[in-house]
């Protein structure tokens, strides 16, 4: 049975977003996935964005009409090694009683204070691997103290046999300072994990031959994106799939979520960013979606996007030898 | 990032390299009979082209270039062609070879970019090797080189995952990044914008593998469909009909990478405007010593397994001139913005005695024998040229 277009808004002028103010960059984005970070402080009337260039990583706050108001660039710590190493990611951890910003590379991960300010932790990667350079695949859990730098490795999770690209969580139902968590990987595995005293499988998604770049946890559903352009949406606790969006036509680099309203987003560098609406049947609680807007971002090879609030109403892109951090708002 | 990339680097750019050079040396030809001695005939043009496509597929050297290893800065990359241009008889002037680079590099940039899957790289890199046996088709030597090049490429990435082509990607990207000089050839095909930024369609066949985008799924617990949405994604694709062939002779189907020069399209670059990103590129030029030792051991190992065919007897070396006029050659090094220039390595600079006589007798046996007849301006010696900094 094919239904038709299942959009919203019928009459084609009506547009949900439109740009806003451009955040200049000191350096263009690398092209990575997942290649912007969002830590939304409303209380401090702030947004905080992290963009990786190549040796370093630009972390800048703004205002919420988009005024640049402090910046600062990381790098990757100083040590032996061949050639000057690339940041492969910045990430802000959002914990219960603190913010990490943590930046990783080849060489290991290096953790901050949520401005960038101070390194609290460094966690060195074995650099002795063959020169094939693949990574193991392990996931690491670090034990974070509410406060300080006595941060600790307290666990190595194997499930993957080839390199992680992204881990999504979501604080557990009904259970306090508990997550759930979802690990992707280069062959398009993933992994569901329940956390407790120690992290324990629960299931395993097989892939079908295309990376999963970028994955997301909402209310038990896994949301996917794969490098040949599609969406999965999985049921987490048995890993069934549910959905299939052919959504872009090349592929995807981010996932991300309005957590408040089930917004999903999804970037690709086919120049699309696409919003959806996540939700379940109140018949029988399968998952359902619809499409809700498409924007194209002319001539640029998206790496990153994120929402910039809970509701979904604005959000952020960054694209490949772009100099600036794009902004949408809701019209 | 990837420690496979370089060989795709390397034979891509090569490969253009010898189309924009075939073009010149082509626009430049003489009929054989009507030619003055320091002109250019037909058979120096294939002459030219020979010697610079054996040395690239000496197999000591692509034994070097396959061996697992990060990629090296622009500047350590741009050596080595320096060193491949000047395999036979033809001389560059250093503004000419710069422009030769800046056309190289932004035409593989800009084929990596439109790549609609990244194993397609390698699809890429075997119309430029399908294109250099053209050029030799008369020397059962070289094509046996460029077969077995060939063969060696097949077995390293044939076995490699879609991830780990996407890292390669990334890679390359990275190398590519913030490059933006506009070329005319481009911006006539309207494939680059007049900010120098590539165009990107959203339209035409979706990359083997994908689907066309525009339709949702929806299965039940038993994985049966049971729905289908469609919805507007905003593009024009359609179905990718054919899959380009990885074979030694095949229908690659992906036009990139084959040759868009001819005689009538002349090649030419404009140099954008000051650079934004003038922090950015600078940092990348002001390399600490460290990184430019661990470069010149690269450049000791590659070229060491580089056989440069010497000339025997007084042969003149023949200038070629990638402008349309010696004035415009020299206008071009004179205001070249210098945020673009490639400071090419000093390999005087160095501690490491040993290491930097082992790379001085290798550059040395790039001294030309004898001066070219027309007038130069800046020093054709690629030592000279590797002192200026």
């Amino acid at each position: 049975m094919v239904a038709a277009d299942s959009e919203g808004p019928k009459d084609p002028g009506i547009r949900m977003f439109r740009r806003e103010r451009s955040i200049p960059l000191q350096g263009s984005a690398a092209a990575l996935c997942n290649n912007l970070s969002v830590l939304q402080l409303p209380a401090r009337n702030l947004t905080l964005f992290g963009v990786v260039h190549g040796p370093s990583a630009q972390v800048l706050s703004a205002a919420p009409d988009g005024v640049p108001l402090a910046q600062r660039q990381l790098h990757v710590k100083e040590g032996a090694g061949v050639s000057a190493p690339h940041i492969t990611q910045v990430h802000w951890c959002v914990l219960p009683f603190r913010v990490l910003l943590v930046l990783t590379s080849h060489r290991g991960i290096q953790m901050y204070e949520s401005d960038g300010s101070i390194m609290v932790y460094w966690h060195a990667l074995d650099s002795g691997d063959a020169p094939s350079g693949t990574w193991s695949g392990r996931v690491l859990v670090f034990d974070i103290p509410a406060k300080g730098p006595n941060i600790v490795l307290s666990e190595e999770l194997a499930g993957h046999q080839t390199p992680i690209t992204d881990i999504a969580t979501e604080p557990a139902q009904g259970q306090d300072g508990v997550a759930d968590m979802v690990t992707a990987d280069d062959s398009g595995s993933l992994c569901v994990w329940r956390s407790g005293p120690e992290f324990t499988l629960l299931t395993r998604i097989p892939g079908f031959g295309v990376p999963c770049s970028s994955v997301q946890l909402w209310q038990g559903i896994v949301a996917a994106g794969y490098g040949n352009g599609q969406v999965h949406l999985y049921e987490a606790t048995t890993g069934t799939l549910n959905i299939q969006i052919n959504a872009h036509a090349r592929a995807i680099c981010a996932l991300n979520l309005a957590p408040e309203v089930g917004k999903l987003l999804s970037a690709a560098e086919d120049t699309f960013v696409h919003i959806w609406k996540l939700s379940r049947s109140p018949q029988n609680g399968c998952i359902e979606v619809e499409h809700c807007h498409s924007e194209c971002v002319s001539d640029t090879q998206v790496c990153g996007a994120q929402f910039c609030d809970p509701s979904g109403s604005s959000f952020a892109v960054t694209g490949y030898d772009l100099t600036e951090i794009l902004r949408f708002g809701s019209v | 990032m990837s420690v496979r990339t370089l060989p795709l680097l390397f034979l891509n750019l090569g490969g253009e390299m010898l189309y924009i050079l075939d073009q010149r040396l082509r626009a430049q030809n003489i009929p054989g009979d009507k030619a003055r001695k320091d002109e250019w005939t037909e058979v120096d043009r294939k002459r030219v082209l020979n010697d610079i496509i054996m040395t690239m597929f000496n197999r000591k050297f692509m034994e070097e270039l396959f061996k697992p290893q990060e990629l090296y800065s622009k500047k350590a990359l741009r050596t080595i062609y320096d060193r491949l241009a000047h395999a036979s008889i033809m001389r560059l002037n250093q503004a000419s070879m710069d422009k030769l680079y800046d056309l190289m590099t932004m035409a593989f940039k800009y084929q990596v970019l439109l790549c609609p899957r990244p194993k397609d790289v390698l699809l890429v890199t075997f119309n430029h090797l399908d294109a250099i046996k053209g050029f030799i088709q008369d020397s059962p030597t070289i094509l046996h080189q460029v077969d077995e090049t060939f063969r060696q490429l097949t077995e390293v990435y044939g076995a490699i995952s879609a991830g780990e082509f996407q890292l390669i990607r990334q890679t390359l990207l990275l190398f590519f990044q913030d490059l933006h000089i506009r070329v005319s050839i481009f911006l006539k095909d309207r494939v680059q914008n007049s900010n120098g930024r590539f165009v990107l369609p959203v339209s035409g066949p979706v990359p083997w593998g994908t689907e066309v985008p525009g339709l949702i799924r929806m299965f039940n617990s038993k994985g049966e469909e049971v729905k289908k949405i469609e919805f507007k994604h905003g593009g024009n694709y359609v179905t990718a009909h054919k899959e380009g062939s990885f074979e030694l002779y095949g229908d690659r189907v992906l036009k990139l990478g084959t040759n868009m020069y001819s005689v009538s399209r002349p090649v030419e670059t404009h140099m954008s405007g000051a650079s934004k990103n003038l922090a950015s590129r600078t940092q990348e030029s002001i390399a600490p010593n460290p990184l430019a030792k661990e470069e010149l051991n690269f450049l000791a190992r590659l070229m060491g397994g580089m056989e440069i065919k010497k000339p025997s007897g007084p042969e003149p070396g023949f200038r070629l001139n990638l402008f349309t006029t010696d004035e415009e050659e020299e206008h071009a090094a004179l205001s070249r913005p210098e945020e673009l220039s490639y400071e090419v390595i000093n390999i005087q600079a160095t501690q490491d005695q040993q290491q930097n006589e082992e790379l001085a007798r290798i550059m040395g046996e790039l001294q030309i024998t004898e001066q070219p007849r027309q007038s130069t301006t800046k020093g054709d010696d690629l030592l000279a040229m590797m002192d200026e900094l």
